[in-house]
This record gives structure tokens, sequence and C-alpha cells, in this order.
């Protein structure tokens, strides 16, 4: 018997994953968000998480932590894309690996290495507890700016530069006018790719011997204390946080021609 | 200084050398332009027109030499500081701006006042007539519309010179037509000094005051469009600009030369005797019948090509291209005449091909280690060879690594071949014009040098092939 399938039963398998492993285990966040522990009804979750001191706190701490850690990404991971993509050095690939090959490498031995060097410099990591999470974050972020941006700048016409230096403007004023503004799709899609796991990814902290707490611990401590309803709500807040500024990254996005290959 | 008023800019000696590779894209040019004048630079590709372009520009800084705006060296000035404007061959409009903020760029970094910028800004959409197209993006526009934007852009900074790279190049041949009497009225409505390139002839002799003919990096001949066509300084010329007809010859007398089989009279007044290359354009042959032309041929082509046909006639060995409102008969035997101010005589350069050799240990001669049998005694008067060292005539041994033997060859008696042991260079074809009866190539070695070589089979540009150059037709001198 010959085999043909038409493109919608090709897709078959594909809805079926998607329905198993993302719909419904979302359903499943929102059911849990908005019952209490006997499965009634409830928005006490939710108000709880807005009038709670402590969450709202560690929310804002979160949120200043992965922005610190994201500013650091960008002005590290800007430099290094913006001089490899513009360099016509024959081993810039090279270059570009020595900064990608981290990711190859096993987490925890990278976290656990970065903390044996830390404490050279430091004898007493936990007195600095913001600064060593954003040095970790960053060391293993980094890489995921430094790509995307990377595409963006290779991509980028080298004519408009000097077409704004013929207009009249100089090097500094071309890169603000022209070079920034239309790597601003590669920037969105770093900063998209740090900036939320850096929200939550408290493993990184744990590992440094650091007693931060953060959006990602906050959710990690109540499903281990089995409060399922009050961790799922804290994951959808965030979850709708992630909506809103991926909107607005996209809605950024769609300005610029020059979006193709940013998103990874 | 007072024939200096008159120029707005000037090249002396350029030479760019790229470092990274050692090639030489344009070397020693010299140009003088005219204030308001309209000048194009001419060529094939990679011919340095474009390179001399972004030089004035300011986006490359020559090797050597230097360019001076009204009398002022420029040459180390960046190109944002320069009054000088240019319209780049893919346009380079900002894609992230609105067509407003593209013209308005260069005036914002003025930091004019607002309402001058608008007014500004306005007064050259009307000019391109793309009035009410400011709030529209880049993207939304056809090439054509992008094309009149780019020029706006460049215009409205009033600069003293624009310059024009390719400008028409993606447009269609009908855009192309009416951009280029546009972009004409254009240059004579406003008095700014237009510095044009272009690889198309037609729109070059269309356009152009003055046109700046160039090829491999030099320039071949710079003059009004009319003298480009008419009066072709040499081959190369003559072939790249229109169609035309070029034969090798000799004036036989006074205003007579001898060419493609027949003796004809002509304007120019060349000493007798001299060598020299004819051209004869498609449309200055006349049609006779066989016996009343000075020379007779067989059509051996017909091609209607809409206001003419183009006719080729084969006679002898020589083959002429001919255009004539009247059709010809494929087979019909056709006698060809000529107007005396109908051909253009050009003075033959010397093509002798000549190259620098040292003396090996074996007394013979080296040439990027390949070796030429050569009898030193004969080149050296009076020398003579002892138990294999040289002695001059007082003696006294002569020391080899001190002198150089020339050798030079005709180009006919270089033999082109595929089989890239034969010969004793190698090197790839860079140029190549028909001769009525050969054609003439440019090979260049791998070592760097040009060797002029005439084939009668036609080869491909680009070919790699090995030059055979026999050693009884050599010629020996030794360097002084």
């Amino acid at each position: 018997m010959k085999m043909v399938f038409s493109r919608k039963q090709l897709g078959i398998p594909y809805a079926l994953f998607l329905i198993l492993f993302v719909v419904a285990p979302l359903f499943v966040i929102i059911y849990y968000a908005f019952t209490n522990g006997s499965g009634q009804f409830t928005i006490s979750n939710l108000t709880d998480f807005f009038t709670n001191p402590n969450t709202l706190g560690t929310l804002c701490y979160s949120f200043v932590l992965a922005f610190t850690t994201t500013c650091v990404c960008l002005l590290i991971a800007y430099p290094v894309a913006y001089i490899l993509a513009r360099s016509e050095w024959k081993a810039k690939s090279i270059i570009l690996m020595v900064f990608i090959t981290p990711m190859w490498i096993n987490f925890t031995l990278r976290i656990t290495a970065l903390k044996e060097i830390l404490t050279l410099f430091e004898k007493n990591l936990a007195y600095f507890p913001f600064l060593n999470s954003v040095i970790g974050m960053s060391y293993d972020f980094l890489p995921f700016m430094i790509l995307p941006l990377y595409t963006t700048l290779t991509k980028f016409d080298q004519s408009l530069i000097e077409a704004s230096c013929d207009l009249g403007a100089g090097p500094v004023q071309s890169f603000l006018r022209v070079t920034l503004p239309l790597s601003t799709p590669g920037i969105i899609s770093g900063v998209s790719m740090v900036f939320l796991p850096a929200m939550t990814n408290y493993v990184v902290l744990d590992m440094l011997y650091n007693s931060t707490y953060i959006m990602g611990s906050l959710i990690g401590s109540y499903f281990s204390a089995y409060d399922w309803n009050n961790g799922s709500m804290i994951a959808l807040v965030l979850l709708a946080i992630i909506c809103i500024f991926t909107f607005f990254g996209n809605n950024a996005d769609e300005e610029s021609p020059a979006r193709g290959g940013a998103i990874l | 200084m007072a024939e200096r008023l008159g120029n707005i800019i000037e090249l002396k000696h350029i030479t760019k050398t790229y470092t990274d590779n050692g090639f030489t894209a344009v070397s020693d040019f010299n140009l003088e332009v005219g204030r308001g004048e309209f000048v194009t630079f001419l060529g094939p590709s990679g011919c340095g027109k474009t390179t001399t372009l972004r030089m004035i520009a300011g986006f490359e800084m020559p090797t050597e030499g230097e360019i001076l705006l009204n009398g002022q060296d420029i040459t180390k000035i960046p190109a944002n500081k320069r009054p000088i404007n240019t319209v780049f061959q893919r346009y380079a409009l900002f894609p992230h701006m609105n067509i407003y903020d593209n013209i308005a760029f260069g005036l914002k970094l003025k930091k004019l006042p607002k309402d001058e910028i608008r007014r500004k800004v306005n007064h050259v959409l009307d000019m391109v007539d793309l009035e009410g197209f400011e709030n529209r993006r880049v993207a939304t526009l056809s090439g054509g519309q992008q094309q009149r934007i780019a020029i706006a852009r460049a215009l409205v900074n009033e600069p003293e010179i624009l310059l024009l790279d390719e400008p028409l190049g993606a447009l269609d041949l009908k855009m192309r037509k009416e951009m280029q009497l546009e972009l004409k009225n254009m240059h004579q409505q406003l008095g700014i000094t237009f510095i044009y390139v272009t690889h198309d002839q037609e729109e070059a002799l269309v356009m152009s005051d003055k046109i700046v003919v160039m090829s491999e990096g030099r320039t071949q001949q710079i003059g009004t469009p009319e003298d480009i066509y008419n009066e072709p300084k040499n081959a190369f010329v003559a072939d790249f600009i229109g169609e035309s007809n070029i034969f090798k010859g000799i004036m036989t007398g006074d205003k007579k030369v001898r060419f493609c089989g027949g003796e004809f009279e002509c304007v120019d007044d060349v000493p007798e005797g001299t060598l020299i290359d004819a051209v004869v354009r498609p449309e200055d042959v006349i049609l006779t019948p066989p016996e009343q032309g000075v020379v007779e041929g067989v059509v051996t082509s017909v091609i209607f090509k809409g206001i003419h046909y183009e006719i080729t006639v084969e006679s002898g060995k020589y083959e002429m291209v001919i255009q004539s409102t009247k059709a010809a008969v494929v087979g019909d035997k056709v006698g060809m005449q000529l107007e005396p101010d109908g051909i253009h005589i050009m003075i033959a350069e010397d093509h002798t091909t000549c190259f620098e050799t040292t003396i090996n240990s074996e007394l013979n001669l080296d040439f990027n280690d390949e070796t030429i049998q050569c009898d030193l005694t004969k080149v050296i008067p009076g020398s003579v060879i002892k138990d294999g060292e040289l002695f001059d005539d007082d003696g006294e041994k002569i020391d080899l690594d001190k002198i150089r033997i020339m050798v030079s060859i005709q180009p006919e008696d270089i033999q082109m071949s595929d089989d890239l042991e034969a010969g004793l260079v190698t090197g790839k074809i860079i140029n190549l014009i028909y001769k009525g009866d050969h054609y003439s190539y440019v090979v260049r070695t791998e070592h760097g040098h040009d060797l002029i070589v005439d084939d009668e089979y036609l080869w491909n540009m680009h070919d790699q092939v090995s030059l055979i150059m026999p050693e009884d037709k050599m010629k020996f001198a030794l360097k002084k």
C-alpha cells in the first residue's frame, strides 16, 4: 500500500504534541491558579500576590536583578557583536566560537567554576549577593545576547553608514541615528532571551551559595511545599508579564524591515 | 591661480592600491572638472571608476596623489565634512525612517530651524515630482521613486558637487531613458557640478559635457562626447564607445591609408609608412555595387534591428560590420566605399612585449624560474664564454648578478595554448578587441605583467591560457 498523507494529516502529530504538552498544562496552571486547596474557585491567590509585600518585594527585586543583568549583557555583547560583524578578519568565526562554546559545557560545571573564580576575588560572597547574582547570570546568558545581535549586524548594509556619513554625520551620529535603530530587532530578541530567564532562573543563584530570593525561587518554594495554587498564580502572572513584553517587542519589530534573521 | 577659478575639483596623480591584496584599482589618475560641468566616468566593470568616485566622496583615501576642491587640498578631510553628496547605486535610503526624515537627515544634522527644513524638503520633493510622499515608508516606494528620493536627499543639502554612482543601473530601460533626461534637466537648472559613473556608453554620450573613459584603472581618453565618439584615441576607446570596425593598417601616402585589403582617402595627416589602427563606424560604410567599391565582399549575415539592418560582409580574411537602412541578401556580392571623414586613424601603439630577465648559472636567461636559451656572447658585444664563465672584451669576469637582459617579442609571434604546461608563462585574458582579421588580447600573467597577444582565433574573456613564445622570435638586449 502506498503511503500518501495530506498536509492536514501530517499536522496531526504536532497538534497532538501541542495539545498534550503546551495547551493542556497551561489550562492545568490556570485551573490551579484560580482554585484553593480544596478545589473551589477563588481569586484570593491573585489578590494575595498583589497584597503580600513579600511577593511584591521579590517581584521588584527580580525585576531589578533581571534588568541589571540584561543591561550588563547588552553592554558587553553589543560591542563584541559589532566588532565581529564589521571586521573582515578571517578568524572572526573562531572568536565568535570562544563566546558561544561555554554553552556546550555543562551548566553545573560552569557555575561551579565561576564560583571558585569569584571566591578568589572576594573572600565572602554572601556580602555582595546582588553583585554576584548579576555576574553569575550575565556570564550564563551572554551568548544568548551576542548571537541575535551578531546576526542582525552582519546583515547590516554598510552603504547606509556611508550614506549617513555622506550627509554630514560623524561616526557617533551615524551609530546613534542609523546603526542603533536598525539593530533594534537584534536587541529586542537578545533582551527577551536574557531578561525573562533572568527573572526566574534561581538555580544559578542557589549554586553560587546565594540567599537572594527571586521569582523562580518563590515558585519553587511554593511547589515544594505542595502549595500548587499560589505557585501556579505566580507563574501565571509572570506569563502575563512575558506576553505584554513580547507584544511590545514584536510591535517595535514590525516597524523595522531589517528584522529578518534576528529572531533566533 | 587664474586658471583655477573655473575648476571646482582637481585630481592630481591619484593612485589607489589596496593594502590587503596589493590590487591597484586606480593608477595616476588626473582630472580637472570645471564648475557646473557634467562629467561622466565611463568604463567596464572593474576599471576603477567607482573607486575614483568614492575617493572624491571621501569613503576611500588615495594611496598617492591629492584631491583639490576649489584649490584646497581635501584629500584627508572625512566624507562628512566635504560639501559633496552622493546618490548611491542601491540608493541606500534609511529603511527605518519615512521619506521626510530621509531627506531631512542632512539638514537636521546641520541643526537648521524646523520650518526651514520643511520648506527645503518640500522644495526638493516638488523638484523630483513626489509631493505628498513625506510620510510614506521607503519599502512602499517603487525603484524609480526610491531613486528620485535618493537624488532629493542628496540635493537638499545644496552640495557643490553631486556624485552619482550608476544611479540608473537598477531601473528598467524605459524608466532609465526618462531619468536620463530628467537628470540632465536638473543639472541645467541647478548649475551644480555632476560627476556621474556608468558603464553604459549610450548614457554617457547622452548626458555628459565631458567623458572620462577608463580601463584597468587608467584614463584612456578625456573629451566631449563628440570627441570620444568621432576621434577615439586608441582601440580600447573605439571598441568601447559605440560599435566599430577596427583594422590594422599602414599609411601609404599623403592622406592615403591601406587597410582591409584596399586603399582609402582619409583626413588625418599621418606620415607615410606609419603603422596605424583604422576605426570605421558601422553607419559610415557605404554599400555599392561590387565593381564600384574600393573593396569587394560577400554578405554573410543580415539582422533586422528596428531602425536599421546590421549587415556583416566578409572580404578576404577581413570582416566588416555595416549598419544600413537598406536590406541586403546573404550570399550577395557587394562593394564597400568609405568617405574620408568616415575613417578615423589612430597611430598604432607599440605593442612589443618586453620583460626583464636575470642570468642563471648555466648562462641562460631566467624569467620567473623559467629558462630561456640565449647566446649571451651575441648580446654583450665582445664577450666570450670560457669554462662556464662569462668574460668581457677586456678579459675581466662579468658579475652575472649585476646585469639584466631585456627580452622583447612581437604580439603576433606569441601563441596562446590551453595546455597550461606548453608555454613559458600562464595568464588570464582580461581584454579582447576584434581587429578585422584577428583578435588583440591583453593577457595578465600570474606575475602581474600585461602582455599583448595577437591571435586569429576567438578565446573567451577570463580564459586561463599559456603563452608560447618561440625563442627564435625573441630579441635580446642588455639592460643599461
